[in-house]
């Protein structure tokens, strides 16, 4: 299993407010291999942004996080200090954000931090290292890298910012890239011409990626795997084929219906919807969790926590207590 | 069309949810307990005051306080240079004070407030001049102008409060200006001109209630500061003229005594103290508990 | 023959940007010379890249921002001449962020009721009435009349949004990215909706949206912006099925439908917008034109009516002739 860049096993995230304990994230298992790219997909407060930080461990302070197993490129990172994860965070795995001004300083310049970066983790001098950020600039398909080195971050616009992101995640090599919505601020012209990149750069690296979103047609496009994230677990995953083509779980389902898909949804005609809301993950919670909205609940649904079935060859699942073959039927 | 998202209700009252806040709060409560004390004291300081604060007894001059071994229980806090009971003086002086910080601050106050919203709101020219305005203001030194002009004028309550309406307005402005300016580029306010709003409806349904917060807790902290500055010109004789009780003025009038009778300015500046951090305390929680994300 | 609810002609709009203080002004054009016309009962899609203009010209519709030059008519009348409360009357706004569209210091009941106390109503009997007949409609329980706006859900933000945009019953709404700040299932929801209240109000939409899947959805007559020009406008179907201008050409190939055997495409745009201070010379978008020719730089486009639309390209200059209308 050499190719495995990520194992999370049985990850946790409670966090402590006034009115009691929320339970973030229950339970969830993520891997990634080499070349591969997951998509963790969800509507607002389903924890997927969550679990990225947690994988990073960068969740905030108050954040409880429990984990089985958290191995990086084969060694378990579990036990690692903060000055260690630090570290690994700017050399092995990198993240991009929505938002590539949280993460730029806005008082240096691009070739300033660039540079810093490199000097810190790969111990490079300095004329090495702005050499190898302008090249990687060059990668991202920045054109003029020399003068945009000595640029600060508020002079570029946001698919340049979001490029400059890129390349500075992409200086060390890691082994795995975390994008958190790296396009939702983008327009649709630039949000292609960006996940094209990340798709080229991927495979030219050999990294592993994981790309959390809301937004399906991304999905469909970049991902291998998917896994759909509802109210804190993991309700459904499998290969982009089986999703789209094949998904089981009624609110996979239901979020497919949802979305117009020229050809197939008439203009005009109204789209499919999810009745209801997210359940509060505040205290206990037993039970299947999309069961107030869902259409074939039953008594049953309620009574006890819905394990992730595996179906076909086991590489999709999903947390149902109705089988495949009854779902041919009902769908 | 059916109701597709449900969110609970708050079951709780406003009103209800309010005061659990409040309770929450410790330190507004203390501060709008002293506060709230001190407007007691100077609404019912003819009642409260075991002497008049005015009459002299030379012969009982720079009596102590009751915890010293030659204090009385006749004069609590003792009396000063003039034989004057110097509690009755701390209790009439609480009238000075938040006379003039509350009058100080309702005048800068309005200035500021009006400059600071119309060059928030309209932006373009007004807000040109008004930061002009301020720029200029922050220039002045405020005690210099303040004892230039009472100098000049004379000293005397409405003077004080005058000038210093005059010149604390800086805040106001600065404060109601970037607040306006965040206020205004909310789509509720485009929405309320869609809507045919006048101008000035604008500016008092959707800006007013949503700036009125950081208003209360500028007017707090101008109140306090208008109440330091009598005191610091009254010590320097050019406040409140004497035989008015104001406290500054007690400090300064004890400040020729200080090593032989510390209680003098310990009291009158122990109160001072007081007032002035209590104000500040509720200002705080004033703006903590209105913040409207609090709500829920 | 339906009615022309409004008639955009030559509308222009500049800003004067501040350079510091001794460098003076520059005039930045964010629209430029659109002509615009929408009939009753007709849902015109607005579309392009953010900074094309699209947000300024609904701003100038709705008259909450003058034009340089041009002129805007609604319903006949030129809104320079309608009086504030009649165009309110006519004309509402549907933002984007329903967390910034409501006043959090007001009741829903308040807000949705602001329109009508505007407009002169003082009985708050009725007042009531209608709020609750409004709220009914866009699908809101009664029991939040008293609700602050942070009790509510995204979804039900933005109903509030559209019941106070409706209560007076205008004519034409605008709708700014209706749905690009709520969930997915939400998404459809609203939209849904908006499609239900067109029909039984008879309303004329202007939807302003990124999201060209939801454009073709929704929308019967697209108008797409670049650099403050319209580029092309056709019919909803004639435009998605044989995009002409280049520009229309490379926005709909970046859209991401969820098909997952399309892979991502590449659509030779170029990283970047151009500044819209500095416009390219020509044609404001031969920089990035994937059939730019040598004169495409020196002379800016004809506008030409081809196969049913509106296009503004060199490309179709040559043989307009023969197209021309």
């Amino acid at each position: 299993m050499s190719d495995r860049v990520l194992d999370v096993k049985n990850l946790s995230i409670d966090i402590p407010l006034a009115e009691g304990m929320l339970h973030a994230v229950d339970g969830i298992d993520i891997h990634v291999d080499k070349g591969e790219t997951l998509c963790i997909v969800g509507e607002s407060g389903c924890g997927k942004s969550l679990t990225s930080l947690a994988v990073m461990d960068l969740l905030p302070k108050k954040a409880i996080r429990r984990l089985e197993r958290l191995d990086l490129a084969g060694a378990s990172i579990l036990d690692y200090s903060e000055q260690q994860m630090s570290d690994i965070r700017g050399s092995k795995m990198g993240m991009i954000f929505q938002e590539p001004m949280t993460s730029l300083n806005p008082a240096f310049t691009i070739g300033n931090q660039m540079v810093e970066t490199l000097q810190r983790h790969r111990k490079m001098n300095r004329v090495a290292a702005r050499d190898l950020a302008k090249r990687m600039l060059e990668k991202v398909g920045i054109t003029a890298a020399d003068q945009r080195l000595n640029q600060y971050p508020h002079q570029l616009s946001g698919g340049l910012r979001q490029r400059v992101m890129i390349a500075m995640t992409l200086l060390c090599e890691p082994e795995l890239i975390i994008a958190d919505e790296p396009t939702t601020a983008l327009d649709v012209t630039i949000q292609a011409q960006i996940l094209l990149l990340l798709q080229e750069l991927q495979s030219e690296f050999d990294m592993g990626l994981i790309l959390i979103t809301h937004d399906l047609g991304v999905v469909a496009r970049i991902a291998t795997r998917v896994a759909v994230m509802y109210a804190g677990q993991i309700v459904e995953q499998g290969t982009v084929k089986q999703i789209f083509d094949n998904p089981m779980h009624p609110y996979t389902r239901g979020l497919m219906r949802c979305i117009p898909v020229p050809g197939k949804t008439k203009p005009g005609e109204p789209l499919g919807s999810i009745p209801g809301m997210v359940p509060s993950l505040v205290g206990k919670f037993t039970g299947c969790r999309f069961a107030e909205r869902c259409d074939h609940v039953t008594d049953a649904c309620r009574q006890s926590d819905i394990e992730l079935r595996a179906e076909s060859g086991k590489t999709q699942g999903y947390r149902c207590i109705i089988d495949a073959k009854e779902m041919a039927k009902v769908a | 069309m059916p109701i597709t998202d449900e969110v609970k209700l708050d079951d709780g009252s406003k009103l209800g949810s309010l005061t659990k806040k409040i309770r929450g709060h410790q330190g507004m409560i203390i501060g709008s307990v002293i506060v709230f004390a001190v407007i007691a004291i100077a609404l019912l300081a003819p009642l409260l005051a075991p002497h008049d604060p005015y009459e002299q007894d030379l012969m009982k001059r720079l009596l102590p306080p009751f915890w010293d071994s030659r204090g009385s229980w006749e004069h609590i806090f003792g009396t000063d240079h003039l034989g004057r009971d110097y509690l009755s003086r701390l209790i009439y002086g609480a009238r000075i004070s938040l006379l003039i910080g509350i009058g100080a601050a309702l005048i800068s106050g309005l200035i500021g407030t009006i400059m600071g919203v119309m060059a928030g709101y309209f932006g373009g020219r007004v807000d040109m001049v008004v930061t002009f305005l301020i720029t200029v203001r922050l220039s002045m030194p405020v005690v210099l102008v303040a004892l230039a002009v009472v100098a000049i004028v004379g000293g005397s309550l409405q003077v004080v409060i005058t000038v210093l309406g005059l010149l604390l307005w800086d805040r106001f402005a600065v404060v109601m200006r970037s607040s306006t300016l965040q206020i205004r580029s909310m789509d509720y306010v485009a929405a309320a001109q869609a809507v045919g709003c006048s101008v000035s409806r604008v500016l008092m349904t959707e800006v007013m209630p949503n700036v009125v917060n950081n208003l209360i807790v500028i007017t707090t902290i101008e109140i306090a500061h208008a109440i330091i500055l009598e005191a610091a010109l009254s010590f320097l004789g050019l406040g409140v003229q004497p035989p008015l009780p104001s406290w500054g003025l007690m400090v300064s009038e004890g400040k020729d005594m200080m090593l032989f009778e510390p209680w003098l300015i310990t009291i009158p500046g122990v109160a001072l103290f007081l007032l002035v951090l209590a104000i500040n305390l509720m200002g705080d929680g004033v703006r903590d508990i209105t913040a409207p994300e609090n709500r829920n | 023959m339906s009615a022309v609810m409004i008639n955009a002609k030559n509308v222009t709009r500049n800003f004067s940007i501040s350079r510091g203080m001794f460098r003076g002004k520059q005039i930045l054009r964010a629209v430029s010379g659109v002509d615009l016309t929408v009939k009753k009962g007709e849902v015109l899609a607005l579309v392009g890249e953010s900074g094309c203009g699209k947000t300024t010209l609904a701003k100038i519709i709705l008259g909450l921002l003058p034009q340089t030059t041009g002129s805007v008519d609604l319903c006949g009348q030129s809104i320079m001449d309608l009086p504030r409360l009649e165009l309110a009357r006519t004309i509402q706004p549907i933002f984007q962020d329903p967390y910034s569209s409501l006043n959090p210091r007001k009741t829903i009941g308040s807000i949705i009721g602001l329109p009508m106390r505007v407009q002169g109503v003082e009985n708050s009997a009725t007042i009531r009435r209608k709020v609750q007949k409004t709220m009914d409609l866009v699908g809101l329980a009664a029991r939040h009349y008293n609700a602050y706006p942070n009790q509510l859900s995204g979804g039900q933000r933005q109903r509030v949004a559209i019941a106070r945009a409706l209560v007076n019953r205008p004519q034409i709404v605008v709708c700014d990215e209706p749905t690009s700040a709520l969930d997915v299932s939400v998404q459809s929801q609203i939209l849904n909706l908006l499609s239900d209240l067109r029909k039984e109000l008879n309303l004329t939409y202007i939807i302003i949206s990124h999201n060209l899947a939801v454009v073709e959805h929704i929308a019967t007559r697209v108008a797409v912006m670049y650099l403050g020009r319209l580029v092309e406008e056709a019919k909803t179907s004639i435009l998605f099925n044989n995009p002409h201008h280049p520009y229309t050409r490379a926005l709909l190939e970046s859209v991401l439908t969820p098909e997952p055997d399309l892979g991502i495409p590449n659509t030779q745009l170029g990283a970047s917008y151009p500044n819209p201070i500095d416009p390219p010379s020509g044609c404001a978008f031969h920089p990035r034109c994937a059939q730019v020719m040598p004169h495409c730089a020196m002379t800016p486009p004809l506008s030409n009516n081809v196969n049913g639309r509106f296009v503004e390209c060199h490309i179709y200059n040559d043989d307009s002739a023969e197209n021309a209308d």
